[in-house]
């Protein structure tokens, strides 16, 4: 407990000189419509990346040589279980009643005869998997997505999205409404860690293939946040990208 | 008796030999955009499952696959000069050529790692929605394995030589889309020159580096 504090506080020192020694954008950066904050953000940026180089992604390195792979499996089949609840609902919030059958039905099978949600058997049983959250559905009901915006912590994201992350957080059950504080922070620690092993060699990708991480991800994000919005409309047709210099 | 059952087994080998070769068949320039993504992917996937030395992690050899197997049917000239934009009809032939070449060692070398790590993977084909008179189409397909499924679209254009794979969609992200800006940024602070020795020093450190894992 007294570690946790701790370290929060310490993180929290760090963030402060973080955006005190504000990282201003390298010269030369021509600045993004929709990235009125740069500055700002690229201080985050570089404290997240710290964060995740000197702890984060160590810890997750440990839990990898620990666990073994099927335990890690079943770890990470459980909290996607636990969210294909919330996902339906957000489906049914979006008008996506379709994508919501699908989500609750997959809910049914993998608590069920998936042993508490430890499989996933709804997957290969041909029911899809999707991700919601409250920033899309605000965004599908037409709330614009804003400046773009790097949350400590939590990384990318907008003004739209920065709520959504507030509400995600307020109606999580499991983040909000388990009493005992030892658990509810040892399953918030599990989660965080299972979310960053989920893309753990993907990271390292993402690094060798990056000119400039920070305008990279944030060009990622934005692109992702509007192809999960669209996604599952009726009319939805492949979308192609118009570069303004076709052809020589 | 006897004789029947051999015609029959040798019928059976026939067509198991005629199937494995229409499996093994490769594009050529009249084949649809579809059917050529369902070809190569499943070729590339087979020879990835197939290939121990692939499977551990063996770059050059990843590299060899790319290179025979995918490179063919990819316009990486024009990826590079999407990616570049207006900058591009600045740059010399020769800068041209050399961007047009470091840029695909290094989706190369990133993506080569993905590839080794395919195991138990299978890949959906969907339907292809494109009017028979159109010259650029995307195909869309879904990774599914463990974890999410990851969306993979690949985005076409009908060429003298066949359709070739010009961009790729990864989970919503157009790759060239994603490094638009990075191109322009690189270029406005060290001009093109910059970026091709930019290009050229990241994929001596990618060649160097240990394979992940």
């Amino acid at each position: 407990m007294i570690f946790w504090l701790q370290l929060k506080r310490v993180a929290l020192l760090c963030l402060a000189a973080a955006m005190v020694g504000c990282a201003s954008i390298p010269a030369g950066v021509q600045p993004s419509p929709d990235d009125p904050w740069e500055p700002f953000n690229r201080s985050v940026f570089e404290f997240n990346e710290g964060l995740d180089a000197y702890l984060l992604k160590p810890v997750v390195a440990g839990y990898r040589f620990i666990l073994p792979e099927f335990v890690r499996d079943g770890i990470y089949n459980f909290f996607s279980n636990y969210n294909d609840i919330y996902t339906a609902l957000y489906n049914l919030l979006q008008g996506k009643p379709g994508y919501a059958f699908n989500d609750f039905m997959r809910v049914a099978v993998n608590t069920t005869m998936g042993l508490g949600g430890l499989l996933d058997l709804a997957t290969p049983g041909g029911l899809e998997k999707h991700k919601e959250d409250w920033g899309q559905t605000f965004g599908v009901w037409g709330v614009p997505a804003g400046p773009y915006v790097v949350l400590p912590f939590f990384g990318p994201s907008n003004v739209r999205d920065t709520f959504g992350t507030v509400a995600d957080l307020e109606s999580d059950y499991l983040f909000k409404y388990v009493k005992d504080v030892g658990l509810r922070n040892s399953i918030t620690g599990l989660r965080v860690v299972n979310a960053r092993n989920t893309y753990y060699e993907a990271g390292d990708l993402l690094d060798g293939a990056a000119i400039d991480k920070y305008s990279f991800m944030r060009d990622a994000y934005i692109q992702r946040r509007q192809y999960q919005i669209n996604e599952g409309r009726e009319d939805e047709e492949p979308v192609m990208p118009a570069y303004e210099n076709q052809y020589e | 008796m006897k004789i029947h059952t051999t015609i029959a087994k040798l019928l059976a080998a026939s067509l198991l030999l005629a199937s494995g070769a229409l499996f093994a068949q490769t594009p050529d320039q009249a084949t649809p955009p579809d059917a050529l993504i369902k070809m190569v992917v499943t070729d590339v996937m087979a020879s990835v499952k197939a290939d121990p030395e692939i499977q551990k992690g063996n770059i050059p050899r990843i590299v060899d696959l790319v290179e025979k197997k995918i490179v063919p049917y990819t316009d990486m000239r024009r990826t590079t000069e999407m990616a570049m934009g207006p900058n591009w009809k600045k740059a010399t032939p020769e800068q041209q050529a050399q961007l047009t070449s470091e840029f695909k060692n290094l989706l190369i070398r990133t993506y080569s790692g993905a590839l080794s790590q395919l195991r138990d993977q299978t890949v959906q084909f969907k339907a292809l929605r494109a009017a028979p008179d159109d010259k650029d189409v995307v195909v869309k397909t879904v990774v599914l394995g463990r974890g999410d499924p990851v969306p993979l679209d690949y985005r076409l254009e009908k060429t003298d030589k066949g359709w070739k794979v010009y961009d790729m969609n990864i989970m919503g992200v157009w790759l060239i889309e994603a490094y638009r800006n990075q191109f322009a940024n690189q270029i406005s602070q060290n001009g093109i020159e910059g970026l091709v020795k930019f290009l050229q020093d990241r994929n001596k450190q990618l060649a160097t580096a240990k394979p992940a894992n």
